[in-house]
């Protein structure tokens, strides 16, 4: 160890850490600590010059170890293990110590501490990197069939990337057909057209696709193994339907005499019978049986949906199914919900009849939907001849969720022009800002504003039946401050629509815990990187698509599926992936078998060798997390690149500076 | 007194200082053995069994005693003065017992301070009777002269924070096999006929008690503990999962695991094992790794059942903690004092 | 106490590798300023950390040990946040009974979201420890100055 030779290079990143960290002064102070060769400072470690520096070094000077002092290393630690490869030292004998995002940019305002720090993370790394061992990576097979779990845009797209490259998919969906809330949309923006025509050719490609398992009405219970190779167990619950001899004719839903509201496809405007198929152009195109509201599942008896099915599909006593699926890939694309806009009582939703939401109201304009297609009141005949779009309901409010949900304006623009072109009626949207930031969307925005949408800027205060005079009488009044002439206005319509914003699903964190990835604080899925890896997550092999990993619209979320497919095929066709070589290992020979770190790992890597009494860690399973070596209460369990003994130097070397001199009072503590 | 007839034996040296006495008496309990080493050595100090005076080491060369057995904790000057007057008139001095190598019982002082323990002893324990409230004089002295006292510190120490030490012989006190094992060891090295360990050595096992241990040891999970009074244990468990303090999981093995098998949990006097720097991390890391519990509301419902967790996990090694002592200024009053 | 106006501590961090170490690059990369108190280390999982790396940096120079993990139910590793919560209550427990105020370790959570959260945490145990005062453990509690001269092998009396 005491003949390790260490490069230092201290990156300026520009004015980024140059401008409040000294780095010449951290150069030539880190030049002096123990076992370092060479200690420099460049202007962008990162360039390929920068790069090229440190490769350079280790040939000429003989390099054993180096120390990179620059950005986060979640930034570039993969950056300069590769020039430590490529210059023939193994990659893990490198260390990176992080002096812009945690010094120059968090103590800008003190550069004399922000330096000082910058010297303690650099000693750090120096004492710890004599300490690394070179490490190889282990290589396993992929598997390459992928599963997509969700069955809306985003999935769909990324399942038939895959499928068409020649690649198995199978895929998940929690509901009785695939199409997500696309298949409740009428019409599309800006182009408007028509959103069933544009998604029902892919639902088909996918229910056609050789290569692609679709498991509708199913849910993922359990996730186990790594990057590769997943172990996923799926339970497919009890459609009550033999899909082999199902036609989907749709006797038994004529037939079915319960009637229950449609919650999920028809937003609660419209019902649907106890047994179902959730719309026309469904895919699979077999019904379900909805075991809540069927007569026989309560008293034993009607069996009329079987006593009429012309080819005896109907079995009451089908049981869920749970399957485990071996895959190399898992693509997140579980969607949203709508926000509840019953959380604000002001806007009256629940409350007042023509108050609507915004899905309520693509249903509604929706030809197949249970108005076919005409705008009315709730009472079911009554054309409005005044509509109110309020948007940002739920989004942009520090009361519910503080992000804008980025569809909301468009879609509020595409029911003013819908509303405008099937009544005639008058539109008033309630706008704070209109979002119109992609191709075609300032344009549509235009065309509104010329076919006399009316726009009053300012965040409705309430929506009341309340009349105060003989022109509210039987209204609905938008109460709010026009902020452009700044006036309290009160405008009586006929009706309201709540443009409600996008919300996590409710159980986002359970999948998420499931697939051993998280969420952020709006609850929506945490990418790998904001801006240049928004489908990887921070799991090896599980990649996100759509809105579950934040409010987009289409365009958006067929593009992010699109993308995760070609980074999961990125993977697949590499036939095989390299697992951090870093994981738990027992020195068997010095283990006393006491079990304490049994219990210890979460993925059951540890295994009791009963007849040797020693513990022994399966390395293809250990996932690295150290969890185990810190419970050995003997020591003997090895935590490769996160050893006792090196961030213990980490220490020694992080406190270098600290040696203040002992107080009087301290003094007399001691004596 | 053996030199005067050319004893050209290697000469040994056997000292104690703070200690109970326990090392002195686990030397005899190699039995007959003694007189083999009787036999290879000459036995040049050991004032708990001959009549030997400080004058006498003082009388001879440096580095003329072979080994230097040194039992104890220092804690006061005499203990130290006595401690650099054997190194230096020995070739190898070896820490030997709990006390000289990591504090043990001595070493609980370092819980507490020296003005503490003034006060308690010389003052306020419900058996101290001293009206006149007289506390012992280092700078004593008679009309004839002074007679001065050894100093008494504040802080315990171990042998080798004084003095480099070569060897370390575990155990409170070691068991014999383990004093034969070094003593014959240097014997034959002494004689040209084998080779010491490397110095800094500690002459026992490497792994746990659990090694020795016969109890069957299954998957831990930790609801509450007991104390021994409150529970009868199952006799062929771990003690540990039953929920009795057991620090065979993270201590030196050797003395065969002679505390779990009359029921009674490890008290850890063989210290850490080999290459564990504070036995007390290991100790609280195993431990609480196997609590039944996920907040911290569960774990300190399981943990009021452990009190003075520092005694359990610092009962032999705080004088050779890391932390090396409590800072009494900033640390809950202990009882009595 | 002394007056602690111009002491400013030293803080030890042991960040997780998924949400704290994220939180602190999300910090930085939003420029939410904090004291330059923190030093800190990078660790796969707040169930990593070891006592023993406590100790040791109190022993040697550090004020304070901060520890940030996932949030309970948010680890990486599934669990590995719970396993740090026992092993950090029982040691407290340990150091409270050597003169270590809580307020000099602490344990708390940090999703790579919470940069605000992550700045905060610092700035509150910055000043917390800065109201303590500096804890110097090895001059006061190690290099015991009584017994210095001693170790130096000076015979404090002759004659035994």
């Amino acid at each position: 160890m005491a003949e390790e030779r260490v490069g230092v290079y201290i990156c300026h990143c520009g004015h980024n850490i140059a401008g409040t960290v000294d780095v010449e002064a951290v150069a030539e102070w880190a030049a002096d600590l123990p076992n370092v060769e060479v200690s420099r400072h460049y202007e962008f470690m990162c360039s390929s010059l920068g790069q090229e520096l440190v490769e350079e070094d280790i040939k000429t000077l003989g390099l054993t170890r180096v120390v990179v002092a620059a950005c986060s290393p979640h930034m570039h630690e993969r950056t300069f293990r590769g020039a430590c490869e490529r210059a023939g030292l193994n990659p893990y004998l490198f260390e990176m110590a992080n002096i812009r995002e945690h010094a120059s940019w968090v103590h800008a305002v003190d550069k004399e501490g922000a330096t000082e720090k910058a010297k303690a993370l650099v000693s750090a790394a120096v004492h710890r990197v004599v300490h690394h061992t070179p490490l190889e990576t282990m290589k396993v097979p992929v598997e390459p069939t992928t599963m997509v779990v969700g069955g809306g845009i985003a999935g769909i797209q990324a399942a038939l990337e895959l499928a068409d490259a020649g690649y198995k998919v199978i895929m998940v969906e929690r509901e009785p057909s695939i199409g997500g809330h696309m298949a409740q949309l009428d019409k599309t923006f800006p182009t408007l057209d028509c959103s069933a025509c544009i998604l029902t050719p892919k639902m088909f490609d996918v229910g056609a696709h050789p290569n692609i398992t679709m498991l509708t009405y199913s849910e993922v219970e359990a996730v186990e193994g790594y990057v590769g190779n997943f172990v996923v167990t799926v339970r497919q619950k009890a459609r009550k339907v033999i899909t082999d001899k199902c036609t989907g004719c749709g006797t038994c839903w004529e037939k079915c005499p319960i009637r229950v509201v449609d919650d999920v496809y028809e937003a609660g405007l419209g019902y649907r019978k106890a047994i179902y198929r959730p719309f026309p152009q469904a895919v699979p195109k077999y019904p379900v049986i909805d075991v809540e509201s069927c007569t026989y599942y309560k008293t034993g008896k009607c069996r009329a949906c079987q006593m009429f099915c012309p080819t005896e599909a109907i079995d009451f006593d089908q049981q869920d199914e749970v399957v485990d699926y071996k895959v190399g890939n898992v693509i997140l694309a579980t969607g949203y919900e709508q926000f509840d806009a019953r959380r604000i009582p002001e806007y009256g939703y629940g409350r007042l009849a023509n108050v609507f939401t915004s899905l309520e109201f693509e249903r509604m304009v929706n030809a197949t939907g249970p108005t076919g297609g005409k705008i009315m009141l709730r009472d079911g005949v009554t054309e409005p001849e005044s509509v109110a779009i309020i948007h940002c309901v739920g989004s942009r409010d520090r009361r519910y969720n503080q992000y804008c949900s980025a569809v909301c304006c468009m879609y509020s623009l595409k029911f003013a022009h819908l509303v405008k072109e099937r009544t005639g009626a008058e539109v008033y949207n309630f706008y704070m800002d209109i979002r119109t930031p992609a191709k075609g969307y300032e344009e549509f925005y235009h065309r509104l504003l010329e076919e006399g949408v009316r726009f009053v800027r300012g965040r409705v205060a309430k929506v009341t039946d309340a009349a105060r005079g003989p022109g509210e009488e039987g209204k609905l009044i938008i109460q709010c401050e026009d902020t452009l002439i700044g006036k309290q206005r009160r405008i009586p319509v006929d009706m309201v629509v709540l443009s409600a914003g996008m919300e996590p699903r409710h159980d986002a964190e359970e999948i998420g815990h499931l697939f051993g990835i998280s969420c952020s604080v709006d609850g929506f899925f945490i990418e790998r990187h904001p801006k240049l890896d928004p489908m990887a997550t921070m799991t090896d092999g599980i990649y996100v698509a759509g809105v579950c990993q934040g409010p987009k619209d289409i365009p958006a979320t067929v593009a992010q599926g699109a993308g995760a497919a070609a980074r999961v095929l990125g993977v697949i066709s590499q036939g095989e992936v390299a697992l951090e070589p870093i994981r738990a290992e027992i020195d068997e020979e010095h283990c006393s078998g006491c079990r304490i770190c049994n219990t210890m790992c979460p993925y059951s890597a540890i295994d009791y060798i009963e007849e040797l009494q020693v513990s022994r860690v399966n390395p293809a399973l250990c996932k690295g997390c150290g969890t185990c070596v810190a419970a050995c209460p003997s020591q003997v369990i090895t935590g490769a690149h996160y050893s006792y003994d090196q961030v213990m130097a980490q220490i020694d070397g992080i406190l270098i500076d600290v040696n203040r001199p002992v107080t009087a009072e301290a003094e007399v503590a001691a004596d | 007194m053996s030199n005067q007839n050319g004893n050209t034996k290697p000469k040994l040296a056997l000292y104690w200082a703070s200690s109970c006495g326990g090392c002195e008496i686990s030397v005899l309990a190699i039995h007959e053995k003694i007189l083999d080493v009787a036999a290879a050595f000459d036995i040049v100090f050991w004032p708990c069994v001959m009549d030997f005076k400080v004058k006498d080491v003082e009388a001879l060369a440096d580095g003329e005693i072979d080994v230097c057995l040194f039992n104890g904790a220092i804690r006061n000057d005499e203990n130290a003065e006595m401690a650099h007057l054997l190194r230096r008139k020995s070739k190898i001095m070896v820490a030997y017992g709990s006390c000289s190598m990591e504090g043990c019982i001595p070493g609980l002082a370092n819980f507490t301070s020296r003005d503490a323990m003034m006060q308690f002893i010389y003052h306020n324990s419900p058996s101290t009777d001293n009206p006149d409230g007289v506390e012992p004089d280092p700078d004593w002295a008679f009309p004839e002269g002074p007679a001065p006292l050894p100093k008494f510190w504040n802080t315990v120490k171990t042998l080798d924070q004084v003095v480099p030490v070569e060897y370390y012989l575990p155990g409170c006190p070691p068991e014999a096999e383990w004093t034969e094992t070094l003593v014959m060891a240097a014997a034959a090295a002494l004689a040209g006929e084998g080779e010491l360990p490397p110095p800094g050595s500690v002459i026992g096992n490497k792994d746990t008690v659990c090694d020795e241990c016969p109890r069957t040891k299954n998957e831990k999970k930790i609801k509450r503990f007991y104390r021994p009074y409150e529970i009868v244990p199952d006799p062929d468990t771990c003690l540990l999962e039953q929920g009795i303090f057991c620090a065979g999981y993270a201590t030196r093995s050797g003395c065969g695991a002679l505390c779990p098998q009359v029921n009674m949990g490890c008290r850890g006097c063989y210290g850490p094992n080999e290459g564990v720097d504070d036995h007390g991390a290991r100790l609280i890391t195993g431990l609480a790794s196997v609590l039944d519990a996920k907040t911290d509301e569960e774990v300190d419902a399981i943990l009021d059942t452990l009190p003075d967790p520092a005694g359990y996990f610092y009962r032999f090694g705080l004088a050779h903690s890391m932390l090396h002592r409590t800072d009494v200024a900033h640390a809950p009053k202990r009882d009595g004092n | 106490m002394s007056d602690n106006g111009d002491f400013k501590p030293v803080i030890v961090g042991f960040l997780c590798n998924w949400c704290s170490y994220r939180a602190a690059d999300l910090a930085g990369t939003s420029r939410m300023g904090y004291p330059s108190t923190l030093r800190d280390i990078r660790i796969m999982c707040s169930g990593r950390m070891d006592p023993a790396w406590v100790l040791h940096a109190l022993r040697n120079g550090a004020d304070g040990v901060l520890v940030v993990g996932c949030h309970p139910g948010e680890c990486h590793y599934v669990e590995g946040n719970y396993k740090a919560i026992r092993r950090m209550n029982l040691l407290k427990r340990t150091l409270r009974q050597l003169g270590i105020e809580d307020e000099r370790v602490q344990l708390h959570w940090a999703s790579a979201s919470e940069g605000v959260q992550f700045a905060e945490i610092v700035q509150n145990m910055t000043a917390q420890i800065k109201a303590l005062g500096p804890l110097n453990w090895k001059q006061r509690n190690v290099d015991d100055s009584v017994n210095l001269a001693v170790a130096a092998g000076e015979h404090v009396h002759e004659g035994a």
